[in-house]
C-alpha cells in the first residue's frame, strides 16, 4: 500500500485532483453581479469633479470589478451547503463539485488582498480602503451574519452592493461628498423591492434551504406591503439628483417616468397573491432597467462629456 | 482513462485533470502579466507620483 492510500484510510478519502476549468472560476466571480458593480462605479467615477488619467480610471474599475468578483468567490465559498438546496443556484461551480470550497475560498482571498492592494498603491488609498470595507460587508456582514439570521438581511446587506459608485468618486477625488452618497442610496433603497421581487418568486427555493427571507418568514402579504414601501422611498430617492442640481432635466423626466413605472409594478405586485408571481416577476426585470437607466442617463448628462475630455487631454 | 491512478508514484493525472490545470495555468501566467504590464504602464504614466499616494 503506497503512503498516499495509508494516509487516505487514516484521514478519509483525499480530493481529487481539480477538473475545475478556467470558465468555472470565471463563473465564481458572478459577471452579471461584476457587471453591475462596474457600470455604477464608472458613472461614480465619470460625474466626480477633477480630472484622472483614462489609465488611472481603467485601473481604478479592474480593481473595483475584481474586488467585487472575490466577494462573489467568498460568498459562493461560504454557501455552497444552501446554494446547493436551491434550483437557482445548484449549479453554481463550487455546489455542482466542478471547484472544490478551499480553492474558492483561496481564490477569493487572493483577488480581494490583489484587488486592495493595487488599488491603493496605483490609485489613492480612500478608495482602496473603501474597496476593502464593501468586500468585508459582503462576506462577513451579510453573507457569514445577515443573511441566515435575519429577514432584514438584503436591506442592510444591500449597502455594499450601492458602495461602488461611492469607490469611483473617491478614486478621482480622493474624497466622498453628498453626491455620490446619493447614488449610494439609489442603490441602497433599490435593493429590497428587486430583490424581494425575486424572493416572492423562490420562496420555496428559499424555505428549503432555511434562509430567512422576507416571503419566507414574514409571509407573501406583508412583503408585497414592504417591496410597496420601500418603492415609495426609492421613487424620490432616485428622482432627487435631479432638484439638488446633480442632473438635469433629461435625468429628471427619466427618473420621474421610470419611478412612475415602478410605482405601478409595486402597487401591481401588492395585488397579486401567491401562487400568481407575474407582476414579481415582471417587477424584479424592470428594476433592473430602472436603476440602469438612471446611472445610464447620469453618465450621458454628466460624465460622458468628463470622460472625452479626460481622454483627449 | 478517467479514472485518476494511485500508484507508488503518487496520483496521475487524467488526460481531463491535465488540460484543466494546464488551462488553468495559462490563465494565472496571464493575469501575472497582464499584472506586470499594468504596473510597468502605471509607473511611466504617473512617474515620480507614483510614489505619492494621497488619501
Amino acid at each position: 500500500m503506497s503512503l498516499i492510500s495509508e494516509r487516505a484510510d487514516f484521514r478519509g478519502p483525499i480530493a481529487e485532483p481539480s477538473l475545475a476549468t478556467v470558465g468555472d472560476y470565471i463563473a465564481l466571480l458572478k459577471p452579471r453581479v461584476m457587471s453591475l458593480v462596474v457600470f455604477t462605479a464608472l458613472v461614480g467615477l465619470a460625474v466626480a469633479p477633477g480630472s484622472i488619467h483614462p489609465l488611472t480610471g481603467f485601473t481604478a474599475l479592474l480593481c473595483i470589478a475584481v474586488g467585487a468578483g472575490a466577494s462573489g468567490a467568498l460568498n459562493m465559498w461560504y454557501d455552497a451547503d444552501v446554494d446547493a438546496l436551491m434550483a437557482r443556484t445548484a449549479r453554481r461551480p463550487v455546489p455542482s463539485g466542478q471547484v472544490q470550497p478551499g480553492e474558492a475560498l483561496a481564490f477569493g482571498l487572493t483577488l480581494s488582498v490583489f484587488s486592495v492592494v493595487v488599488l491603493g498603491l496605483l490609485v489613492n488609498l480612500l478608495s482602496a480602503a473603501m474597496l476593502a470595507f464593501t468586500i468585508f460587508f459582503y462576506v462577513v456582514v451579510y453573507t457569514m451574519w445577515l443573511k441566515r439570521s435575519t429577514r432584514q438581511n438584503i436591506v442592510i446587506g444591500g449597502a455594499a452592493g450601492a458602495f461602488p459608485p461611492m469607490i469611483g468618486w473617491a478614486a478621482v477625488t480622493g474624497s466622498v461628498s453628498f453626491e455620490p452618497f446619493l447614488l449610494f442610496l439609489i442603490i441602497f433603497m433599490w435593493t429590497p423591492p428587486h430583490f424581494w421581487a425575486l424572493a416572492i418568486c423562490r420562496t420555496e427555493d428559499y424555505a428549503r434551504a432555511g434562509i430567512p427571507m422576507m416571503p419566507v418568514v414574514s409571509g407573501d402579504a406583508v412583503t408585497r406591503r414592504q417591496i410597496l414601501i420601500y418603492t415609495l422611498l426609492l421613487v424620490p430617492v432616485g428622482i432627487a439628483p435631479w432638484p439638488f442640481g446633480y442632473a438635469g432635466p433629461l435625468y429628471g423626466i427619466v427618473a420621474v417616468v421610470t419611478g412612475a413605472i415602478m410605482l405601478w409594478l409595486a402597487v401591481q405586485v401588492l395585488r397579486e397573491r401567491r401562487p400568481v408571481d407575474r407582476a414579481s416577476k415582471q417587477l424584479f426585470a424592470f428594476s433592473i432597467l430602472y436603476l440602469f437607466l438612471l446611472f445610464a442617463v447620469l453618465l450621458v448628462e454628466r460624465g460622458w462629456g468628463g470622460l472625452i475630455a479626460r481622454l483627449a487631454a | 482513462m478517467n479514472e485518476p491512478v494511485n500508484n507508488d508514484h503518487g496520483i496521475v493525472l487524467t488526460e481531463a485533470q491535465k488540460r484543466a490545470r494546464r488551462s488553468r495555468s495559462i490563465a494565472i501566467a496571464v493575469s501575472l502579466a497582464a499584472l506586470i504590464v499594468l504596473f510597468y504602464v502605471m509607473t511611466l504614466v504617473k512617474g515620480p507620483i507614483v510614489l505619492v499616494r494621497p488619501l
